[in-house]
């Protein structure tokens, strides 16, 4: 009777990743690496907010912190982007850590209004950090293109495959943590906070837990994404802009789901990437007033996202079947 | 053989502002024993038990569970002590299926899904959910909800457990089922401390009752000795228990 989740995921990646090579267009294949990126912070993102209820409008700076670590690294020091990802998955850890347990003693919108703030004070720190150009930004050093430094030229094939196998890390954590013991305690955590602890649950452990794995996720991200880009500052990365894109995609797609952060990019990304370049620059915003009015129509109509419509489909169909079955 | 406490309740006292919830409480719940704890509506019962698994601070006095002083420990320490409680208002996972609700409690002593899952069958059956496994736990009837917070709490495999009414909402066939396995669980070496409204079902299995009125101890005795407890008539039993005992 229960189908195993696993077998539509494996085609969903699969498909992904032949995806660049049947349409080998630069503007696709850089669309797809967003995707991925995107998809992927929102896997990191469901955890603290789709299972464990703690919603996260801060996102960014974790981001924006996996950006950073690598990029001085590199930029400083020369040390490869990936030592500078491990550094900054767990720089991004622990600042999750520090900042986040006082905000756990903080309810409902308290907490979500808390991590605003927190990616806005870091955004506020780097701009006025000199160490790190400020709010000039660092151009990142352009060097021969290897897997060591992260950096490719002539196609981008090879980002490609970075950002898909940081994309199937998150998939593979989201989905481990989904099916046992620590995703059951997060979603009784969203659920009760209460009867969570009274089952033996120490609530407060938990979120830190979701917490850190989401930061660390995100910062892996962040790396990825700077050494694609080339090119950081404050401003692009520590923006509300890149939290709320990934709270509206996930919402969009289905909270709480591994599937829903997919659907959900599936739909957001495309549509900013391609409004980007129709209209010019950042694309005006037409992307988020679409996305937007996708999100109140969504919110009115099955505030459980697209996957939550869906499942309800088929509950109603399977109701059906039963009370035939009944008859 | 010398009765051992699982659960010793020394003065505790309990204030919110100036409304004194639990005045100087003092009970202790044997090894095996079922005790009840009942009294009118604001009588201090559900606050005693919040007390006790950590919910609340008591204002003062000591809580000890086997041999532990949990005084002001967290409830899900309370929990993997052994000593777990169910809600008057019910908190069903609601999200979740039943099963998942039953299972989130087995993995507290089964860190392993497919054990977990094999302690969630057995529990799903004790309750009488295993038809309903795969429903939503915010789709269940009251009664169903009820069951669910024993079998959730049961998963966790306590050495005590702490019932506040339970029975409420359910019907005739519902209470004898509930009073059986009330029984059923004694006899697995559970310690039980009930809240209950309902005397005809909590009379019969009850091995000792405690009475609070107004947030203080009035009677702590065998069932019998209570129904008939001048004290215990006047604040809560009412003439009409009392007239059914006596012809019985
Ligand atoms: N969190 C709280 N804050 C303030 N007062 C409270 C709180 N909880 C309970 N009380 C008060 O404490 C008293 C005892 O309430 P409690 O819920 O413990 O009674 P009870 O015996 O469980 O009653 P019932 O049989 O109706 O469930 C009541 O007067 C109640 O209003
Ligand atoms: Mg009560």
């Amino acid at each position: 009777m229960k189908k195993s989740k696993i077998s539509p995921l494996i085609i969903i990646l699969l498909v992904i990743l032949v995806l660049p090579f049947i349409k080998a267009d630069i503007n696709f294949q850089h669309m797809l690496i967003i995707f991925l990126i995107f998809a992927g912070l929102g896997e990191a993102w469901n955890l603290i907010t789709g299972f464990a209820g703690q919603t996260s409008f801060g996102h960014a700076a974790f981001f924006g912190i996996g950006a950073y670590t690598s990029t001085i690294l590199f930029y400083k020091f020369s040390i490869s982007p990936w030592v500078g990802m491990l550094v900054g998955i767990a720089v991004s850890t622990l600042v999750a850590a520090f900042v986040s347990y006082p905000c756990f003693k903080l309810k409902g919108h308290y907490f979500a209004i808390a991590t605003m703030a927190i990616a806005e004070i870091t955004k506020q720190l780097f701009i006025s950090w000199d160490y790190v150009e400020g709010a000039t930004g660092i151009m990142i050093p352009i060097v021969d293109e290897s897997l060591a430094s992260m950096q490719f030229h002539t196609s981008k094939i090879p980002y490609f495959i970075i950002a898909y196998c940081l994309f199937v890390i998150s998939i593979l954590i989201a989905n481990y943590i989904e099916k046992n013991r620590m995703g059951f305690y997060l979603k009784a955590i969203r659920e009760s906070n209460e009867a969570a602890e009274s089952i033996g649950i120490n609530t407060t452990v938990y979120k830190l837990y979701a917490m850190m794995v989401s930061a660390a996720l995100s910062a892996a991200f962040g790396t990825l994404y700077a050494q694609y880009i080339l090119y950081i500052d404050p401003f692009m990365l520590f923006s509300l802009d890149i939290s709320m894109k990934i709270v509206l995609l996930t919402v969009l797609g289905g909270l709480g789901n591994i599937y829903g952060p997919i659907i959900g990019a599936a739909i957001l990304i495309p549509l900013s990437e391609y409004t980007r370049i129709f209209f010019g620059g950042t694309g005006k915003g037409i992307d988020l007033i679409i996305f937007g009015a996708l999100i109140v129509v969504v919110a009115c109509f099955e505030p459980r996202g697209i996957l939550g419509a869906f499942k309800k489909k088929r509950k109603v169909e399977r109701g059906a079947y039963d009370a035939k079955a009944n008859a | 053989m010398m009765p051992k406490p699982m659960l010793e309740i020394k003065n505790v006292t309990m204030k919110f502002g100036n409304l004194v919830a639990n005045q100087d409480v003092s009970f202790t719940v044997n090894k095996g024993e079922i005790v009840s704890l009942i009294g009118p509506n604001g009588a201090g019962k559900t606050t005693l038990f919040n007390c006790i698994t950590g919910f609340y601070k008591p204002y003062s006095g000591k809580i000890i569970f086997d041999g532990e002083d949990i005084t002001g420990k967290t409830p899900y320490y309370v929990a993997k002590l052994g000593l777990t409680r169910t809600f008057q208002i019910v908190k069903p996972l609601k999200d979740m299926t039943v099963k998942e609700n039953i299972l989130t409690g087995a993995f507290l002593r089964n860190p392993v899904r497919a054990q977990a899952e094999k302690v969630a069958q057995e529990i799903l059956e004790i309750v009488h959910l295993t038809d309903k496994s795969d429903i939503l736990a915010g789709s269940l009837t009251i009664a169903d909800k009820k069951r669910l917070e024993i079998g959730r709490a049961l998963a966790t495999d306590p050495k005590m457990l702490m019932l506040d009414e339970a029975m409420a909402g359910l019907n005739q066939t519902e209470i004898k089922e509930a009073m059986d396995l009330c029984l059923k669980l004694r006899d697995e070496g559970i310690t039980l401390l009930i809240v209950e409204h309902i005397m005809e079902a909590i009379m019969p299995i009850s091995d000792r009752v405690v009475v609070l009125n107004a947030g203080k101890k009035i009677a702590d005795d065998v069932p019998e000795k209570v129904t008939n407890n001048e004290e215990v008539i006047k604040a809560y039993l009412g003439e009409r228990y009392h007239a059914k005992s006596k012809k019985s």
